[in-house]
């Protein structure tokens, strides 16, 4: 467990040089590390502890067209190291969002990351359209909702709805915001459902949104959450997250790639960039840790520093360079003493070569 | 009123009857806290596996002495959070939020007030008892547990209150019974003006209930302070919500961190908690969706 005085003293000492900026399809910051969606509300609350103009910017709570109550409590389990949630996409509606939450993200110089969710591709359409003519910096279209004119199908559940959702988002944003789609684990092949998203128009890709989940309370012996099942994040499912950054980055690599799915330290950030994603997005750990943006991004700082790293952008997707050799072609000798041109050489015995495959 | 982030350290874990009392010296916290504030621990450690913090109403605060600002909670052992919070020792380093939450509101005018308390939900009662006596109001105490060893602040409540009436489930001190069997006595005996009340949900409707019935119908205000679980403890999350009527009159699905924990019991619906009633703000847009889920197999996945 780290001393008190240690993160003192380390807040004291200065910055390392490292160009932390990232630009994913003219999303621009200076910082990598952005709140999750549906883990940071609208961002005022998160402002106590964190300066938002700083940190890479505020993905919202999916907004959608009309205000939504959510679901009945129990919302919330807690797992190992990780949660469930069933929260409804519980909400105030478009138009009490324009004017109160986006004005004020926008108000404070908070970088605004829109994230939209509907009920059908047109309720996206009517969304991504409301945006035109305010302060938005990227839409993400939260495409893990059902679709009710499909037999409550999720969207991101299936190439072609996903597709028809980014084709009507990005018809309808606003020109020069970037649009990008915010996918599911729960799928056969997340690489075929990441190309229909980007052949449809999507600018870039957010992975991964929670994975479905049921934790039963063997009290009431029933299902823990009012809605029965809820979407898992947390660090449990990081390598699920990173599986997912890591198969669409191999596939789509000119792709940008937000990397989501519990972040906890500079170090798990770190991760996901090699992986292949140009930023990341922190959730479930600001629940645990609301100052949690600021400081993994410190951490991923001194992290790419330690490596001796001065650009977070020399780093993305460098997991996938093959392996290198271990042993240099042309070691050094040991010591840097001139080797004397008169010194006889000296005898050399071999042993026996083995071959034991 | 900024809740702040403290890396703070154990002072003390005491036993205290059947709870335990944790101090955490906090600087920062101590002085800007009010009465029916609380606190939101993490534990576990940084590398534990439990990433959910555990709210507690903080039950005092020092801002002098050796140690700056010191907050105290209290807690019962019920599960692993509070099993590994019980196991912390003086200097332990511990990461506290606050203060968080609405505080008690307090009378302008000098009052007469009953104080509620069930089991170690009194906690936060003691606080506002000072606040209200610096006031010059009138307090009273009524605190119930399911046992005697459960009862919590029995010696600080005789010493503040004009007078305290206890009740045990058991009957094993006091009079046996709930806390709102006593209450309409003590309303009318005590001539109050307000009620104030902290202990579990049930509990909190019946004082409501006896408040709003007190004086023949007339009925004195009730402000209660609720206990909903709770994920984040600062207002982003979304987990602790309670259908509450809002100044337009329309019902709203209200986190108790931020718009709470201290409502007018007026505001909150208690025929509905658990629920979202149908005329909640929203409530509608579920209904379409829940309809559309129910037509096919596939059920909503990863939404927040």
């Amino acid at each position: 467990m780290p001393d008190v005085t240690i993160r003192t003293s380390y807040d004291a000492v200065a910055m390392p040089d490292v160009d932390m900026s990232i630009d994913l399809a003219g999303f621009t910051a200076t910082d990598p590390v952005l709140t999750a969606s549906g883990c940071a509300a609208a961002g005022q609350e998160l402002a106590a502890f964190n300066d938002l103009t700083v940190i890479g910017g505020v993905v919202t709570k999916s907004i959608q067209l009309a205000p939504r109550s959510g679901r009945p409590t129990p919302r919330m389990a807690e797992t190992p190291s990780g949660m469930l949630n069933s929260i409804g996409l519980q909400g105030p509606g478009v138009d009490a969002f324009l004017q109160k939450d986006l004005a004020w993200l926008a108000g404070e110089g908070a970088r605004a990351v829109v994230s939209i969710a509907g009920s059908s591709v047109d309720d996206y359409a009517k969304l991504a359209g409301r945006l035109r003519g305010h302060p938005v910096d990227m839409i993400e279209a939260n495409i893990s909702c059902p679709n009710v004119e499909d037999r409550g199908q999720v969207f991101a559940c299936d190439p072609g709805a996903a597709a028809a959702v980014v084709a009507a988002v990005r018809r309808t944003a606003p020109t020069h915001v970037p649009v990008f789609a915010k996918l599911s684990p729960d799928v056969t092949d997340i690489v075929a459902i990441a190309k229909a998203c980007v052949d449809a128009g999507a600018d870039g890709l957010s992975l991964i949104n929670t994975t479905l989940g049921i934790v039963i309370d063997t009290q009431t012996m029933r299902p823990a959450l009012a809605g029965v099942t809820g979407g898992l994040s947390g660090p449990a499912i990081r390598p699920l997250a990173l599986r997912c950054v890591w198969q669409v980055h191999a596939a789509l690599p000119d792709v940008p790639l937000m990397g989501i799915g519990g972040i906890r330290t500079g170090v798990d950030a770190l991760e996901f960039v090699l992986a292949g994603a140009s930023a990341v997005q922190v959730g479930t750990v600001i629940f645990h840790d609301p100052s949690a943006p600021t400081r993994i991004s410190r951490e991923l700082r001194a992290a790419l520093a330690a490596r001796g790293i001065a650009r977070l952008r020399d780093v993305v997707g460098l997991a996938h360079r093959p392996p290198v050799l271990t042993v240099p072609e042309s070691p050094d000798p040991p010591g840097d003493e001139p080797v004397a041109a008169s010194s006889a050489p000296n005898a050399v015995t071999f042993e026996e070569a083995t071959h034991d495959h | 009123m900024t809740p702040v982030q403290v890396r703070g350290e154990v002072l003390a874990v005491k036993p205290i009857g059947s709870y335990l009392s944790m101090t955490v010296v906090a600087s920062g916290i101590a002085e800007q806290t009010r009465p029916g504030q609380f606190v939101a621990v993490a534990v576990g450690g940084d590398d534990g596996s439990m990433l959910l913090r555990r709210a507690f109403s903080i039950h005092k605060v020092a801002t002098r002495g050796v140690f700056g600002g010191t907050v105290e909670f209290v807690f019962a052992v019920h599960g692993k959070g509070t099993a590994w919070l019980a196991r912390q020792r003086p200097h332990d380093p511990i990461d506290v939020v606050g203060p968080l939450g609405k505080p008690f509101a307090l009378p302008k005018d000098p009052a007469h007030c009953v104080l509620v308390g069930g089991g170690y939900g009194s906690a936060p009662l003691f606080m506002l008892a000072d606040a209200l006596r610096l006031r010059g109001c009138r307090v009273d105490f009524v605190l119930g547990a399911a046992s005697a060893d459960r009862l919590f602040g029995a010696l600080d409540a005789k010493r503040m209150a004009a007078s305290v009436a206890f009740t045990t489930d058991d009957g094993s001190y006091g009079v046996p019974g709930r806390v709102s069997d006593v209450l309409p006595e003590v309303i009318e005996r005590t001539r109050a003006d307000v009620v104030y009340a902290c202990g579990p949900m049930p509990m909190l409707q019946a004082v409501y209930s006896v408040a709003a019935q007190s004086y023949g119908g007339a009925g004195i205000p009730a402000q209660v302070a609720v206990e909903e679980s709770m994920a984040c403890g600062v207002g982003v999350c979304m987990t602790c919500v309670l259908p509450v009527i809002d100044d337009d009159g329309r019902t709203r699905m209200s986190r108790s961190c931020v718009d709470g924990p201290v409502f007018a019991g007026d505001r909150i619906r208690w025929d509905a908690l658990g629920t979202v009633p149908a005329d909640a703000l929203g409530a509608a847009a579920m209904a379409a969706v829940a309809g559309a889920e129910h037509q096919g197999a596939v059920v909503a996945g990863a939404e927040r």
